[in-house]
């Protein structure tokens, strides 16, 4: 099965392509049609991708199921993964069926809306695969355009401008990075990212304008990559495109967004910025920590007064990714860990907070709080569920949550104790937000008159958390399923940055 | 040695003799033959394009070295062919239906192609002028070819003036450049300034000869004919004009700069640096407040030339290679776009407002995507081929030491990219209007479906036509 991973990739894609030219008209067969086809495709995708977890070897920390072949340009074709990416890939798999049994209720275009969830598939599970500079760049880009138009069309009321702002925030951030990354194709002469892994490029400092760059070449190709992962990411200050995005986007694409596409971000730092520019990495170490830091009180605290459900999620979402970009520019084993931990765990955490949002706005068509209230009177089995995932958001042990925010919390203390003083105080702040958004809409008297014949979930309601519920108090119990399979190929990444850092600090000492 | 210039100049003669009898036997022929005329010249079109495409071998001088004949023209010939035939084929229903179709239309076409050819043969001054006037002739008439209308000779006489005036800069580089280095061929000229610093004289011949050439890419600030030209021409001219002359322009800049100033390399990469920046800024500023499509895509040519000459800026063999690239994709991506805008009808009228594409996409979802497809590729947005292009001369500014060129080049593409999107948008998430009723004819659905296509498809390996563009840069740059 020397092309499984490509197989795994495209075959949504094919799925998209038969559904594009095969199914015609609009009735309701076609409908039905074009949702059982993408919730097939996008099943046996998961089902393929299995084979990749299972065929994967953890103590091996190179790359695996790699392929290779020619492209255009003098670019090559190279897909591959190891114990970082794979959980990326199966965590889009996992997450895909599940997606597009919560647009059931798509009743407008649903051909055009399976066909750019199929392609969004086929493009995210592409960025976690790529192992050439320029071919991670496409997949990377690509992605914009289904999700462009998944925000347009199927938005809510302001949908036009959060598309844009959208499309245009991740596009002028990632533009920057391909002029980067052409800068390290010049230096390196190869696109191969395996071999990036292992050069070492010129981090003599610069001279620009009387203005001494330290780390050279290396630190402002950090910057450019910063750029667009940090918008992707989203790191305070340039998170505010989540919140618009996020409101404006139907369920799915929400859950899309916060539970896979943000993960680009966290994925870039650890696949290109630390190992490949290590120095770059330490010199801006502070910058990320304060970035981090301000995220996490900041838009916890935001997130606090938000009115609109899906926007105080977001917010938590940019908060809960301060922890992850905390965790990864701690350097550490336990710092790495748990940012990848979080990054999972949030994908199920957060898809589901933002389905249960979706559950109820299917019924009442309002995300405002103050509609809300007594939920649990006529909702039980909601109730319950909703209560779970607002756990697993504040990080409750036992919890995937917690798992993720304590290791994140720990490799950064070894770091800098302040950071992580500062940092905790968010794990208070999520409490904060969390406990309070269930209380306004769950607990209560139901006192307003549209709610009181308010339905509990239905059966493919129940069948779509089922999932999501099972991995994060697996995740939370038994965190080793994860740790396991990122623990020796970040500890080579630790070890790799680390070595690069002190052979760097002591060139730079001796200039 | 007559025998042997002829031959290589046989695709040019051939097409002069046709347009001269194509002529005769309109004029004397006692029925209409506009339509016969049209379609033998687009055949006949893409025939020589073949030929050419397919001839190979070394370089080839005619006429004492003031014609040549090598890869790099080549390539720029196919293009130039093959985007005048697409383009002649486009607008057939459209000149008949505003009862503009005569036979003395293809015949200018054929007659400017012979001009643009000549202009990227050119090996010598004189003849790069003859060429570059025959070409502009041509065109100031066809632009101004709907007489009863007073914005179609609005854009002739514009076209005309500022014309004339760019052809005079020329001119004065053209003497100057003789004037001090006392011959007219390139090679000639290239031996006198050597690797040495360019003389004062020689300077200024090079800076007019520049801009002679930057009014005719339309490259900012050179730029200001160009929208009200696009507006004002019969919609068919305006593809015309969006395609085939801006490839020779920019391929005739190229060869100008490579063959005689190619040894002072940066004393040229400043101008077209600076012209690439203010061009790219231009187009992407000054379009998104336009309203009109044609205007519009008027000032995304702008845009677009601005970083084809980015790559040319970069003065190396992959900055040439880049070039043909782009050039090439440019031209896909226009044909389509026009053979969309060649169809933008209600009740029998053209319209060119954008806002007419509200919910386009709910009216004819096919054309809707292949157009999504088109500007998407325009913004250079990934997997899309558009974005190869950009890539490729990026890479070339990049590897020439010009990150500052690239960096301004990819956030000119980030605010264009927000005119391109607002036609996705208004076809995808507008508020509906009264659609579009034009019946797309075959021809212009199927260049709209094979551009399209090509844009999606490219993706697996541009066509080959990388390494094509690779061996045509390398005749070019030694």
């Amino acid at each position: 099965m020397n092309s499984l991973l490509s197989l795994v990739t495209f075959l949504p894609l094919i799925g998209a392509v038969v559904l594009m030219v095969f199914l015609r008209g609009d009735d309701e067969m076609a409908r039905r049609n074009a949702r059982m086809l993408a919730l097939f495709t996008t099943s046996a995708t998961f089902i393929l991708s299995l084979f990749i977890l299972s065929g994967f070897d953890p103590s091996d920390t190179g790359f695996q199921f790699v392929e290779e072949s020619e492209w255009l340009g003098g670019l090559t074709y190279r897909m591959g993964v190891d114990g970082i990416s794979v959980l990326f890939v199966m965590l889009t798999t996992f997450l895909m069926p599940i997606v597009i049994g919560a647009s059931w209720g798509v009743t407008e275009r649903v051909k055009e809306y399976m066909v750019a969830f199929l392609l969004l598939e086929t493009l995210m599970i592409g960025v976690f695969c790529a192992l050439d500079l320029f071919l991670f760049y496409v997949f990377f880009e690509a992605g914009l355009i289904p999700m462009f138009l998944i925000i347009g069309i199927w938005g809510g009321d302001n949908r036009v401008y959060a598309s844009f702002k959208f499309f245009l925030y991740t596009f002028l951030g990632s533009v920057l990075m391909l002029v980067a990354m052409i800068a390290m194709y010049y230096q390196a002469g190869t696109t191969d990212i395996e071999v990036l892994l292992t050069h070492e490029f010129s981090s003599e400092p610069l001279n620009f304008l009387s203005l001494t760059i330290v780390g050279g070449a290396q630190t402002l190709m950090f910057l450019a990559f910063f750029a667009s992962f940090a918008v992707k990411m989203p790191m305070w200050p340039v998170h505010t495109w989540l919140p618009d995005a996020h409101v404006q986007a139907p369920t799915a694409g929400s859950v899309v967004l916060a539970a896979i596409l943000l993960k680009m971000g966290g994925y870039g730092f650890l696949r290109f910025s630390l190992p490949m520019f290590p120095i770059g990495s330490e010199v801006m170490q502070n910058f990320v920590f304060t970035l981090s830091v301000i995220a996490i009180i900041y838009t916890s605290l935001v997130a606090i007064v938000q009115e609109d459900m899906k926007k105080l999620i977001a917010y938590t979402s940019v908060a809960h990714m301060g922890f992850v970009t905390m965790g990864i520019f701690a350097i550490n084993q336990q710092g790495l860990d748990g940012a990848i931990f979080q990054m999972i765990s949030h994908g199920f955490i957060s898809g589901a907070l933002f389905l249960s949002v979706g559950v109820i706005y299917d019924r009442m068509h309002t995300r405002e709080i103050a509609a809300y209230g007594g939920l649990v009177i006529r909702m039980p089995a909601y109730a319950l569920v909703f209560m779970l995932f607002t756990m697993g958001n504040v990080g409750l042990p036992g919890t995937s949550g917690f798992v993720g925010e304590f290791l994140t919390l720990a490799g950064v203390f070894q770091v800098n104790t302040w950071v992580a003083f500062f940092a905790a105080t968010g794990v208070i702040l999520s409490a904060g937000y969390a406990l309070w958004l269930y209380r306004r809409v769950v607990f209560g008297d139901l006192i307003k008159e549209s709610l009181k014949t308010i339905r509990d979930l239905s059966r493919r309601e129940k069948l779509l958390f089922a999932p999501l519920v099972v991995m994060t108090i697996l995740l939370g119990v038994y965190p080793a399923l994860v740790l396991d399979i990122v623990g020796p190929s970040v500890s080579a990444l630790v070890d790799h940055t680390q070595t690069a850092i002190a052979a760097g600090t002591t060139t730079l000492a001796q200039h | 040695m007559l025998g042997q210039d002829l031959s290589i100049i046989a695709p040019e003669l051939l097409l002069v003799l046709y347009a001269a009898a194509a002529l005769m036997a309109g004029a004397y022929s006692p029925r209409d033959i506009s339509r016969q005329v049209l379609w033998a010249s687009c055949g006949l079109l893409v025939v020589v394009g073949l030929w050419v495409g397919f001839q190979s071998g070394e370089a080839q001088y005619a006429f004492h070295g003031s014609f040549v004949s090598d890869g790099f023209a080549r390539f720029s010939k196919v293009l130039i062919l093959f985007g005048s035939a697409a383009t002649l084929a486009l607008s057939v229903e459209f000149l008949e239906r505003n009862n503009l179709l005569k036979y003395e239309y293809p015949i200018l076409i054929v007659l400017s192609v012979v001009g643009m050819m000549i202009m990227v043969s050119a090996s010598d001054l004189i003849v790069l002028y003859l060429g570059l006037e025959l070409q502009s002739l041509a065109l100031y008439v066809v632009a101004s070819f709907r007489r009863d209308s007073l914005k179609s000779t609005e854009a002739g006489l514009k076209y005309f003036v500022l014309g004339a005036l760019s052809s005079g800069l020329l001119l004065y580089g053209a003497s100057l450049t003789y004037g001090f280095s006392g011959t007219t061929d390139f090679a000639g000229i290239s031996a006198v300034i050597g690797d040495d610093q360019l003389s004062l004289g020689l300077i200024f011949g090079l800076v007019f000869l520049a801009a002679g050439m930057a009014f005719k890419v339309s490259a900012a600030p050179f730029h200001m004919w160009t929208p009200d030209v696009y507006e004002g021409s019969p919609t068919p001219v305006t593809a015309f004009f969006a395609t085939a002359p801006k490839v020779a322009a920019a391929a005739m800049l190229a060869r100008v700069m490579f063959d005689i100033f190619g040894g002072v390399v940066s004393d040229w990469q400043q101008i077209l640096a600076l012209l690439a920046v203010a061009s790219m800024f231009v187009g992407a500023v000054a379009a998104i407040g336009q309203t009109n499509i044609k205007r519009l895509m008027a000032y995304s040519s702008i845009g677009h030339m601005g970083f084809a000459l980015t790559g040319l800026a970069a003065g190396t063999e992959e900055g040439a290679r880049s070039l043909l690239i782009y050039l090439a994709i440019y031209v896909t991506t226009n044909i389509g776009v026009f053979a969309f805008i060649l169809n933008m009808e209600r009740d029998g009228k053209p319209v060119t407002d954008i806002s007419s594409l509200g919910q386009y996409s709910s009216v004819h979802p096919a054309r809707a995507a292949a157009l999504a497809a088109l500007m998407f590729s325009l913004a250079g947005v990934p997997p899309l081929v558009g974005f190869f292009g950009k890539f490729f001369v990026l890479q070339a500014a990049v590897n020439a030491g010009l990150v500052w060129l690239a960096v301004l080049a990819v956030i000119a593409s980030v605010i264009s990219a927000f005119y391109y999107l607002r036609i996705v948008r208004l076809m995808y998430f507008g508020t509906a209007v009264e659609p579009l009723d034009g019946k797309m004819p075959m021809v212009h659905g199927a260049l709209l479906a094979v551009s399209s296509l090509a844009m999606v498809i490219g993706v697996f390996n541009l066509f080959g036509i990388d390494d094509v563009a690779a061996l045509a840069a390398a005749t070019l740059v030694q």
